[in-house]
């Protein structure tokens, strides 16, 4: 460690107590301010001035902000791990994220982070009513991002897009994703036979329908085959992707039908992980946002006393900054 | 530092109040990059594209970091800490990463399946 | 209680109020106190309670090794696991990561920088009741079935056992955020609440350590937080990512556990560091050698803890891993070096005085070393392949963690004992209690560094004939070395009810904290404390009828 280094943790611009052999107790401020901080009723007894109050409550939080990005850093790394390594899953399973709701989320958290840094301000100049206005908005967004989520969510796992073990999705919604927009074309299909197997593709998407597929990790389901016949089957979609016998073929390459991955459903726990544990902090952070709120319509914010206001906010725009790195990497693949 | 900016404006609290020219800046700036951080991924730039993705969300975090949160006002330490926890995570990757990529092709690929369905042998295809 | 009226100048402290200890009474006044050196006290005695568990385990454990096949009436294999679990998960996150820092530092730390408390007293206490939540959490998953899995909670056999490992984990997380207040708390503090004129090179060496242990527990613990709930998540919901079976990798789980694991160890010895550079300078009443070195090295070992973790993990990384870790690791262990050597040159023609704490101190000089060493063997990747989950491992991180930070806390408990309860204790019984822990400590593990050669391999409940001579001795040793704390417990027990009032500076330190009464204010100081360099000895004097030392009016002017 050199002298600059030294120099970052002399923090030179705060107040602080100056001991003297004499008995003399009373804060020395150095910082120039002609007005006595020490005064203040939010002044706790073992700070000497407001400045130092102020200074420590941030420090404290942005450590904590760092135990935070490291919390999630965790699972940044379980993420660039899978991608690097199986790149196919995220390929795959980011068809089942829409970027247009996911998009607007992200709009929604900017803009909530917006209000609260608007907030931050509002506290500074002691304008109670814009505060709590803007406190409330910040609020909104926060719910707004919620409600969205939440039916991001539950499309999922409609489908039977859940994580982990649980993964066991229906093919409706792979179509839905991907053939939405394009209209579908089984209806055309051909009827390719999968090799060794012993039904045509359309009585497979037939018990496609009436059963959902098996997740990759269960014992494989066997599907009413025409003949009636138990076939062992790995995954209807990996068959399904087997090459141009598979659906690929029936749905005549546009859009290309991806296959499902052997490892589709660690996406899933990754995505749901990562998210939900985003939010669960967006919940935190609402209500820490509604106990600032009700302070300050009690009106204790001003220029000397903000620090609740300042410091809720700094933990909302981390949420919102993790949220800037989730989206690219979530929805917006290849 | 701190000291200083208290001082540039005529306000008697602890703190940097920011401008509002800033603030409204950044929202812009912010929505800007998220709309073009979509748009960008029509196109199909190969290894690129998460470089790209990344580099907006990062220039955007960067934004958020220093006015949102007022560290280009703050005392530098505060951005110590930020720096070097991001510093942390990124070597917690990169050993991790070196070391799994490593041994992956002793890895058997298809274990899952191997293990779970005998009727699927190994080297077939998928 | 002896009170005395006469004016002397290392006078003990004189019954008025304001004694933190009695100024409030009753038990809610200290469930509900923000006060650090209460709290300090809340986790001495919560912390001992737990170590006392875990000694318990640990008797049991060496008693099943008293002799090959099964030993304890009705201990079968699996209880062995799980007794062993419980010892190490208890010992690890509810003793020695929180021992030194919480306890003693949380008293001491706010004194040593003459402020009136830590920067978040109600954060501080916080951290006390999330520290008793995780120990709940652990005893819930002691009484239903306990988790079997080590200390280290490896998958892919945590994610199949199919005892209580969640409410272990949930409890280990819990104990991690305890950690990480008390870190955050302490960094701030150290920051924001110097006096003016306490500058970073005049603050005692146990606040550098204290403040790159807080380093650690702020960056590693999330991820110990992060670690345990994806291992409750693969445990639930088979999410793929530790768990092969779902596709998951378990080498990625080490990954993840030493990353915060590693750097934990440091969490553990740098505290313990920091209370040896205390105590030597002291009783050798000579000023610590390399000052500068010792506080950067605290910094840099805090620093490169973070790039070691793959040394224990040698025998599952690709090889160009285990390359790099191995080299990485060599170079961790020069800090640690510098400090002994700079501790061996202080007590270098010092005026040694054998007090109790100062036979911890050397105590842990000889230990540490020993520890310290062999952990080069194990970072030496060919014999780190015989070495890897043998004895060696198990009697190597004994003789860091209780040879050096138990030891070290032990002797810092007994150096502030009569701050933190303005009494003395029995010399006598206290240096015995001193060596009968040695001698016993010594007995039980080094014969496990010849166990772990010969190929014993550690977490077995039973073992081959040829090994009996060398367990029964380890168990014979652990056996004294209890003893040896029970007399420690007697002696310091003892002192609170008969002990003689401390004077206010026993032992004649500079540090701030020994300007205060004994035991201090609730304000911590009646009169500021005076800034000076706190190893500086010259102008302190023994007074024989107060048994304490006391600055002569130069020195005041000095400083
Ligand atoms: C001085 C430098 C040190 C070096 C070079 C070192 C090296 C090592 C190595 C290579 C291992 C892995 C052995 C194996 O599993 O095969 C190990 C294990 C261990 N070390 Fe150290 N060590 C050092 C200091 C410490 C300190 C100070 C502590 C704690 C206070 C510590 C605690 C541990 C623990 C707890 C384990 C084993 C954990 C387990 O597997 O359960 N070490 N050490
Ligand atoms: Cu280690």
């Amino acid at each position: 460690m050199g002298s600059e280094s030294r120099g970052i943790l002399q923090d030179s611009g705060r107040t602080r107590r100056r001991l003297t052999m004499t008995t003399e107790t009373q804060a020395i401020d150095k910082s120039g301010h002609d007005h006595d901080h020490g005064h203040s009723p939010y002044l706790q007894h073992h700070f000497d001035t407001m400045e130092q109050q102020f200074n420590s409550g941030k420090l404290g939080m942005w450590l904590f902000l760092a135990t935070e990005i490291l919390l999630f850093g965790g699972l940044f790394v379980a993420y660039a791990i899978y991608r690097a390594l199986h790149p196919e899953i995220f390929e795959y399973g980011h068809h089942f994220l829409d970027p247009v709701m996911g998009g607007t989320n992200t709009a929604v958290l900017i803009l909530s982070s917006f209000t609260m840094a608007a907030a931050v301000r509002y506290a500074q100049e002691g304008k109670k009513t814009m505060l709590v206005a803007c406190l409330v908005l910040t609020l909104g967004g926060a719910c707004g991002f919620l409600v969205i989520k939440y039916f991001e969510y539950s499309h999922k796992m409609v489908h039977g897009v859940f994580p982990g073990k649980f993964y066991a999705p229906d093919d409706h919604i792979l179509e839905e994703e991907l053939m939405g927009a394009h209209g579908h074309g089984h209806e055309e299909g051909d009827g390719h036979h999968e090799e060794g197997h012993g039904h045509a593709a359309g009585d497979h998407e037939e018990a496609a329908h009436e059963e959902p597929a098996a997740a990759p990790m269960v014992v494989s389901q066997t599907p009413p085959a025409a003949e009636g016949e138990f076939v062992i089957e790995k995954s209807q979609i990996a068959e399904a992707g087997g090459g141009p016998e598979g659906l690929v073929g029936i749905v005549q390459q546009e859009p290309k039908m991806p296959k499902r991955p052997e490892k589709a459903h660690v996406f899933f726990g990754i995505y749901y992980l990562m998210t939900g544990l985003h939010g669960l902090h967006v919940v935190i952070g609402m209500c820490a946002i509604g106990w600032v709120l009700l302070k300050a319509m009690k009106g204790v914010f001003g220029p000397e006393y903000f620090t609740p206001v300042d410091l809720v906010g700094l933990y909302w725009h981390l949420v919102d900054l993790i949220w800037i790195f989730l989206f690219p990497l979530l929805y917006l693949i290849d | 530092m701190n000291e200083g900016n208290t001082h540039n404006n005529e306000h008697h609290g602890v703190g940097h109040i920011v401008d509002w020219k800033v603030l409204i800046g950044v929202l812009t700036a912010l929505l800007v990059l998220t709309y073009l951080t979509v748009k960008v991924t029509e196109f199909d730039l190969g290894p690129l594209n998460i470089v790209i993705a990344l580099g907006i969300a990062t220039v955007k975090a960067t934004l958020v970091c220093l006015f949102f949160m007022h560290l280009y006002y703050d005392q530098p330490f505060n951005s110590l800490v930020l720096v070097s926890s991001v510093l942390f995570v990124l070597v917690f990757i990169l050993f991790s990463l070196i070391d799994l990529s490593a041994y992956q092709p002793d890895i058997i690929q298809d274990y899952i399946s191997s293990m779970r369905d005998p009727a699927y042998p190994l080297d077939e295809p998928q | 209680m002896a009170t005395t009226t006469d004016i002397y100048p290392g006078r003990p402290y004189t019954e008025v109020e304001g004694n933190y200890l009695t100024h409030e009474k009753g038990i809610l006044s200290w469930l509900t106190t923000v006060d650090h050196k209460r709290i300090g006290v809340m986790y001495l005695m919560c912390i001992s309670t737990a170590f006392l568990f875990g000694g318990l385990f640990a008797m049991v454990i060496r008693w099943e090794l008293f002799a090959p096949g099964a030993t304890v009436p009705g201990l079968n294999a699996d209880r062995y696991n799980q007794i062993f679990t419980l010892h190490g998960a208890i010992m690890v996150f509810l003793v020695i990561i929180p021992g030194i820092p919480a306890a003693l530092g949380n008293f001491v730390l706010p004194m040593m920088l003459g402020a009136k408390d830590v920067a978040f007293p109600r954060l501080n206490l916080m951290s006390w009741y999330l520290w008793v939540v995780g120990a709940l959490f652990a005893v819930i998953s002691m009484v239903t079935s306990a988790a079997d899995t080590g200390w280290t909670f490896y998958t892919p056999y945590s994610t199949t056992t199919q005892t209580a490992v969640i409410p272990m984990v949930v409890g280990a997380f819990i104990l991690g955020f305890s950690s990480i207040f008390t870190g955050l708390n302490f960094i701030v503090t150290i920051h924001k609440m110097r006096p003016e004129g306490l500058t970073w090179f005049k603050l005692p060496l146990f606040l550098w350590s204290i403040y790159a242990t807080a380093i650690i527990q702020v960056i590693a613990t999330p991820v110990l937080g992060i670690t345990l709930l994806l291992l409750i998540a693969e445990r639930v919901m088979g999410v793929g990512i530790f768990d092969s079976t779902y596709g998951g990798d378990p080498v990625l789980f080490q990954h993840f556990f030493w990353f915060y694991s590693h750097p934990a160890v440091y969490i553990m010895i740098l505290p313990a560091m920091g209370v040896i550079s205390e105590m030597i300078p002291v009783f050798s009443r000579k000023h610590i050698f390399g000052y500068t070195a010792i506080a950067y090295s605290s910094v840099a070992i805090a620093m490169f803890s973070f790039i070691v973790w793959g040394h224990h993990m040698f025998t599952s990384m690709s090889p160009l891993s285990n390359m790099i870790f191995s080299a990485v690791t060599f170079s961790v262990s020069i800090p640690s070096a510098v400090k002994v050597f700079n501790w061996t040159a202080t007590l270098y023609k010092g005026s040694i005085r054998l007090a109790t704490p100062m036979c911890y101190a050397l105590a842990f000089l000889f230990l540490f070393t020993i520890g310290g060493l062999t952990g080069l063997h194990l970072a030496t990747l060919g014999t780190d392949i015989h070495l890897h989950d043998t004895y060696f491992v198990v009697a190597h991180f004994h003789y860091v963690m209780v040879g050096s930070t138990m030891i070290a806390f032990l002797g810092g408990l007994h150096y502030w004992w009569p701050k933190i309860f303005g009494k003395m204790y029995s010399e006598t019984y206290g240096r015995l209690g001193c060596l009968t822990t040695f001698i016993g400590f010594n007995v039980t593990f080094l014969p496990q560094f010849v166990l772990g050669t010969r190929g014993m391999p550690r977490r077995y409940y039973d073992y081959l004939p040829e090994f009996q001579t060398l367990h029964a001795v380890s168990s014979i040793g652990a056996f004294i070395m209890g003893a040896g704390l029970f007399i420690t417990l007697f002696c310091l027990l003892h002192s609170l009810k008969w002990g003689k009032p401390a004077a206010d500076n026993p032992w004649g330190s500079a540090a701030l904290e020994w300007q205060s009464t004994s035991p201090p204010h609730y304000h911590n100081f009646t009169k500021e404390p005076t800034v000076g360099d706190p190893y500086d000895y010259q102008d302190f004097k023994w007074d024989p009828k107060a048994e304490g030392y006391y600055k002569t009016a130069e020195g005041q002017g000095a400083a």
